[in-house]
């Protein structure tokens, strides 16, 4: 019961406030909430590379937009006319709709850790800097085919995807990555995970298949930036190949490494901030990007480790610090992850 | 047959023939060790054995079977498991963390809660730094937990490597006291050591290597007076 307590409550909760922020929020700040939670699925899924398993990826752009793409096509396609044929068997157009979003986005990420499991097989037996290089490449690769083919709108995009990504969709992939990325960390597979990221002949040494759970994170990685990129395609309704430039996989890899390698809410953090912090300086305006530039700077430095390192934000912690619980005797178990 | 019987071994890395046809065994419930100067290929030798560098010729049998060609995450579930050199504990995780890890192909939890108890009172210091990271631990304490954590998957066969390279010469002696203590609950010990005199003075017999081959082989009581033995490696 209590299992399906926090589930229950988070569905209400999204619920809930999907129904009252259009009409608090002007529609600027719902967008720039709704690339907040875009950007964290993002950040957490390249974590799963990046910060649980110690490999350097820099093309998670590629993925994203294979994911956005996929949908998009899948939406347009066929999405649209089941649609139509739902909503004419008298099932209400919401439910079909949301329906047909969530059978997008899988397919999106499912064609995205296609794609991971395809780059991440061959590479990933290459250390450190080898594969940075091939995942660069693959992100530029599938920028330039997109770029290239007609049938998905090349240089000019592909517009009129149905607008059906709300602030409860989108807050719900946050809250299911989340989840999983915790769960996983908790795990025997977790720790398989950390062990590489720590010392990969170590690990292998005491019987974990390093090439197998770097796949394992790689594919995972890859198919939760297909579903942010699905989110992002039926949120904005309009997709364009320049918007998966080798920038936006250095502007993930940003949050991972400011907000701390291998920690969840560092990335969720740095995710927020990161997507904030632009829109709060347009004020600064032709110094915007000098200031951010800065600022990112100066956090390395005096954080090199990122805003909370390996660190978690839990309840109990905050507790702890405002003096409102006493600390246990004995550290809880993984809070010093 | 021996339990380890290692036939004609050629390792290359590239173009550098690191080991040049090396014949060497292990009776079980032995200590061997292997001396020899930096380069000789002691560290070689043992990651060959445990399948983390691929042998180009010869072979590697345990208890009967051929290993060789076995990748290392599958050796550790047939009874061999090494606590590599530099002693390589996961920094970020803490030592019962790593002590898990170590149990990571077995699936019986009880079995393992009950080595890991075991541990502890092997190395009563990883008791008390049970919930700490083990990056911050002294190096002497890493190589307990490397040792331990190489234990906790149930070898009959532990391959170590240098454990006491850069760690305090009285902890030193309190690990090769370990290591006996480990060897007489039936454990075949195979010793890589640059500190030759220790090595000796626990091993049943032992191989001096140098540049990639099988100098000298001998009981570790001959080889520890062996005028050569005795000029390169115990100073004089």
């Amino acid at each position: 019961m209590k299992k399906l307590l926090s589930p229950l409550i988070v569905l209400v909760l999204l619920v809930g406030l999907n129904a009252v922020l259009p009409s608090v929020l002007n529609p600027y700040l719902l967008q720039v909430l709704m690339l907040i939670g875009i950007n964290i699925i993002l950040a957490v899924s390249l974590n799963l590379v990046n910060g649980f398993t110690g490999q350097f990826s820099i093309g998670h752009a590629g993925f994203m937009a294979v994911g956005a793409y996929g949908s998009a096509m899948f939406t347009l396609t066929q999405g649209v006319p089941m649609l139509a044929k739902l909503t004419a068997m008298g099932i209400p157009a919401e439910i079909a709709q949301g329906a047909l979003l969530l059978v997008a986005l899988v397919l999106g990420g499912l064609l995205a850790a296609l794609f991971g499991y395809l780059v991440g097989l061959p590479s990933l037996r290459l250390r450190g800097d080898y594969l940075a290089i091939v995942t660069l490449g693959f992100g530029e690769i599938i920028r330039v085919i997109i770029l290239n083919v007609d049938a998905i709108g090349g240089a000019r995009g592909l517009p009129g995807i149905p607008k059906w990504a709300d602030f409860f969709w989108v807050f719900l992939m946050v809250a299911v990555v989340i989840t999983l990325a915790r769960n996983l960390a908790h795990s025997t597979h977790g720790r398989a995970l950390f062990a590489i990221r720590d010392d990969e002949i170590a690990a292998e040494a005491l019987g974990v298949d390093t090439t197998q759970y770097k796949v394992l994170a790689f594919v995972l990685g890859a198919f939760f930036a297909g579903v942010a990129g699905g989110l992002f395609a039926h949120f904005l309704s309009y997709l364009n190949p320049s918007t998966f430039q080798f920038t936006k996989s250095i502007e993930i890899i940003a949050m991972v490494v400011l907000g701390g390698m291998g920690s969840i809410s560092g990335s969720v953090l740095a995710a927020i901030v990161l997507t904030l912090l632009p829109e709060l300086l347009r004020t600064a305006g032709a110094l915007r990007m000098v200031i951010y530039s800065l600022m990112l700077i100066t956090l390395m430095i005096v954080r090199p480790q990122g805003l909370l390192g390996t660190a978690e934000i839990s309840l109990d912690l905050m507790l702890e610090r405002v003096g409102l619980k006493k600390k246990p005797t004995s550290p809880a178990r993984g809070g010093a992850r | 047959m021996s339990q380890l019987q290692v036939d004609g071994l050629d390792v290359y890395y590239g173009a550098v023939h690191a080991l040049k046809g090396v014949n060497v065994r292990a009776e079980a419930g032995e200590i061997v060790t292997l001396i020899g100067a930096n380069g000789a290929g002691k560290t070689t030798l043992l990651r060959t054995i445990s399948g983390l560098v691929p042998a180009k010729g010869g072979r590697v049998m345990f208890e009967g079977k051929d290993i060789t060609k076995i990748p290392a995450h599958e050796i550790v579930a047939l009874g061999i498991s090494q606590s590599p050199e530099g002693r390589m504990v996961f920094a970020n995780l803490s030592v019962e963390d790593n002590l898990e890890l170590g149990a990571y192909r077995r699936k019986d939890g009880a079995g393992v809660r009950k080595d890991r108890d075991a541990m502890f009172q092997l190395f009563p210091r990883l008791l008390e730094r049970r919930k700490q990271l083990s990056g911050t631990l002294s190096g002497g304490e890493q190589q307990m937990l490397a040792i331990a954590r190489a234990l906790m998957s149930r070898p009959r066969l532990l391959l170590l490597d240098e454990p006491s390279l850069g760690i305090a010469p009285l902890l030193v002696r309190d690990i090769f006291k370990n290591i006996v203590e480990i060897n007489r609950g039936g454990v075949t010990v195979l010793l890589v050591e640059q500190n030759a005199h220790m090595a000796l003075s626990i091993a049943k017999r032992g191989y001096v290597l140098e540049t990639g081959k099988v100098v000298l082989e001998d009981d570790a009581a001959k080889l520890a007076t062996n005028d050569e033995v005795r000029a390169a490696y115990l100073g004089g």
